[in-house]
């Protein structure tokens, strides 16, 4: 059964044309990746989804888990169980990490019926979830994503992945900005999480990132639209020939 | 613990709620100024000769002096001859318990939250509540007594201890100090007295509240407060008035003194009518707060959040006299909507090694207008004088704004002067991150103002944070769109 169902979605920033009819389903407990040159429009589908207001979307429809994703605002999307990991965290002064993470995981869980967890539970709890990405527990105390370097900002965003437990992880561009050190973190911290019950959509421009998070599918977006789907090999196809030769494919 | 989160859960809830007004007969006199009515009220508070003379002098002054216009706010002229300036509860011989208070005024209270039962004494909240410009009840006076500490209202401690209100009354803020003080000093008709004996340590925290109640009385409050010699006293205030569909001008002044090795913290929140969301109605609010630290290693420390007023012209500063003495200024500032404020503080450094510091937050939302104006002076004696000020402004939306001047003035080579100051803006993509979290929009807001408030959220009083960020959220409210 599908998690995600998006058909022939067209969404436009600024009245520019993004996306132009991108069809994707996605099925629970699979892991796809979106592979594409750049302005093909992969992170603009990592924003739609996620429901980044600025973007406008003008056709089409996308269904999540039975629901019609596209009419929730995007703290519901988030307590329905949609995560985004964000190709440029942002960085809030004055707000740790631990107070935001407790204040977001108690929104999720009020939706899901459960309990909220009180600072001693909720600590309790997250102290396991550090562990998933070897962080350090000091870093729960500084202010999110205040003066992190890049590596730190993502492993962040895979850390409170971990916390929001989510049935829908989207990641947006993940590796940039990583060395190998730490690119091995993230992707063994999302390897971690594979499930069943959790679908992954991967966005990234390298085929380096899917040597360590092996995808069930690959999609190849480009000037808006996905052009090809396949296996992981598609990736490696990629990787030796670049992207130009699938643009040609489009533009004939 | 309950029923304070409860009391503060409805003090804070929604639009402003505190629009009612109390139907009680006013004693009041005709609008207008001139020296009979001074003699008037000085009569009627059944005054000793030299705080006539005391009023008489500051008016005196007064009829020389302009308003002042520097400051940056706008509104229109105030006709000081349509003020009243009297206005007390008909039940006028003082209540012995509270069975003796007017239920009428009761209930106003407990709209308010404001404990007056027992449970005070759990709180360890001593109230002195000032109604109208009278006070009329005091609790826990005995206790306070016990150890020789003199709380209550202005007016009792002017029948009960005349001595120590004409030695100190406009010793940091004399009758000439500016327009308002002056004015202030001519008419006040109440406020709270507190002296803290030596060597005592004030076992709970002082607290007023303050409320604006019959139409066109211009509130004009007095505060004295006075730690001898190695006392210790921490004071709130905080204020709530009714909703009113005209200007009111509030002009209190508040003198600290602080003797060798005592220490005064003095906390508010003021949430008075801030006006509609065209800016009609709401309190101007135009004081004068001042400390003086005359003694050895003294300290006076002012946190307030100002979230109130349609206008706010503040600047509680301190005067380092004593050597070692040291002043502190915390202060968070909104302004949604319409609302002006122009606050700030003063250091005057004049003693050896004496150190400041200055935390100031400025928000302005939807038109406000935000000015931190702050004065650092360190004077020729002073050697090895410290300051550190920080200066921070936030800006919701593109229609508000945010100013600084610090003025800064040393006359003395050892001095170490900083000053820091940075202006940030709650961005879409921060919004958008909290809610990509699960966090409404309004969560993100609340969350992102109390951290960049925390500085100063840490210095209050832990029940008084509480209703501080609450406030501060209610505030904002639709702030975001």
């Amino acid at each position: 059964m599908s998690l995600l169902e998006i058909k022939n979605l067209h969404a436009s920033v600024g009245g520019n044309a993004i996306l132009k009819g991108v069809d994707l389903t996605v099925a629970a407990g699979e892991v796809h990746a979106i592979m594409g040159p750049n302005g093909s429009g992969k992170s603009t589908l990592a924003q739609v989804l996620a429901g980044r207001e600025s973007y406008e979307v003008t056709e089409g429809s996308v269904t999540y888990d039975g629901h019609d994703l596209l009419d929730l605002d995007p703290e519901d999307r988030a307590r329905a169980g949609v995560f985004l990991a964000f190709q440029y965290p942002v960085e809030i002064p004055g707000v740790s990490n631990v107070y935001f993470l407790r204040a977001a995981l108690n929104a999720v869980r009020s939706q899901r019926g459960e309990d909220e967890l009180d600072p001693i539970d909720f600590l309790a709890y997250v102290r396991e979830k550090l562990k998933v990405v070897e962080m350090d527990e000091s870093f729960l105390q500084r202010s999110v994503n205040e003066g992190f370097s890049g590596g730190e900002k993502k492993r962040n965003e895979i850390f409170q992945m971990a916390v929001l437990d989510p049935k829908l992880a989207i990641l947006d561009e993940t590796d940039s900005g990583l060395d190998i050190d730490a690119l091995k973190i993230v992707a063994a911290g999302v390897n971690a999480m594979r499930d069943p019950k959790r679908s992954m959509i991967v966005v990234t421009h390298y085929q380096r990132l899917l040597e360590y998070i092996v995808p069930d599918r690959v999609h190849v977006l480009a000037d808006g639209k996905i052009v090809r789907s396949g296996d992981k090999s598609l990736a490696l196809e990629l990787e030796k020939k670049g992207y130009a030769w699938l643009e040609e494919g489009v533009a004939r | 613990m309950k029923t304070e989160q409860q009391s503060v859960e409805s003090l804070v809830g929604g639009e402003y709620k505190y629009g009612f007004i109390t139907d009680i007969e006013a004693d009041a006199v005709p609008p207008g100024l001139n020296e009979d009515v001074i003699r008037l009220i000085s009569a009627k508070k059944n005054e000793p000769a030299f705080m006539l003379d005391w009023r008489l002098a500051a008016y005196r002054h007064w009829l020389t002096m302009k308003e002042p216009t520097w400051a940056n706010v706008h509104y229109p002229p105030i006709d000081y001859q349509q003020i009243v300036y009297y206005s007390a509860p008909k039940t006028q011989t003082g209540p012995k318990s509270l069975e003796d208070v007017d239920p009428e005024l009761l209930k106003t209270y407990e709209k308010l939250g404001i404990p007056l039962q027992e449970r005070q004494l759990l709180a360890g909240v001593a109230v002195d509540a000032v109604f109208d410009s009278v006070s009329v009840a005091t609790t826990f006076k005995d206790k306070l007594k016990s150890l020789g500490i003199i709380f209550g209202s202005f007016s009792e401690a002017v029948q009960e201890h005349p001595e120590l209100v004409q030695k100190w009354l406009g010793t940091v803020v004399p009758v000439t100090d500016n327009f308002f003080a002056s004015l202030n000093s001519a008419v006040f008709t109440d406020g709270s007295f507190c002296y803290v004996p030596p060597g005592v340590r004030c076992p709970m925290e002082l607290s007023t509240y303050f409320r604006i109640n019959a139409a066109k009385t211009g509130q004009f409050e007095r505060t004295l407060i006075i730690a001898d010699k190695g006392a210790y006293v921490s004071y709130l205030e905080g204020c709530t008035a009714p909703m009113r569909d005209e200007n009111q001008l509030h002009a209190a002044v508040v003198e600290l003194v602080a003797l060798e090795g005592a220490t005064i913290k003095y906390s508010t929140v003021q949430n008075w009518y801030p006006g509609d969301k065209e800016g009609k109605g709401g309190i101007y609010n135009f004081v004068t707060k001042r400390g003086k630290c005359a003694g050895f290693r003294s300290k006076i420390s002012w946190t307030q959040v100002e979230t109130g007023s349609a206008i706010t012209w503040k600047y509680p500063s301190c005067i380092l006299q004593g050597d070692e003495s040291v002043g502190e200024f915390y202060s968070v500032a909104l302004t949604n909507h319409r609302q002006q404020a122009d606050t700030g503080t003063k250091m005057i450094h004049i003693g050896k090694n004496t150190k400041s510091t200055i935390v100031s937050k400025g928000i302005s939302a939807g038109f406000g207008q935000n000015t931190y104006r702050g004065a650092v002076k360190v004077l020729k004696n002073a050697e090895n004088a410290r300051n550190y000020s920080q200066c921070d402004s936030m800006l919701l939306g593109d229609r508000c704004g945010a100013h600084t001047f610090p003025y800064i003035d040393v006359a003395n080579p050892t001095a170490t002067v900083e000053h820091e100051a940075s202006t940030s803006k709650i961005g879409e993509d921060q919004i958008f991150y909290f809610q990509s979290r699960g966090l409404s929009k309004e969560d993100a807001v609340n969350m992102i103002v109390n951290g960049f408030c925390k500085e100063v959220f840490r210095e209050l009083p832990m029940e008084f944070a509480v209703e501080a960020q609450k406030l501060l959220g209610v505030s904002l409210e639709g702030s975001v769109g």
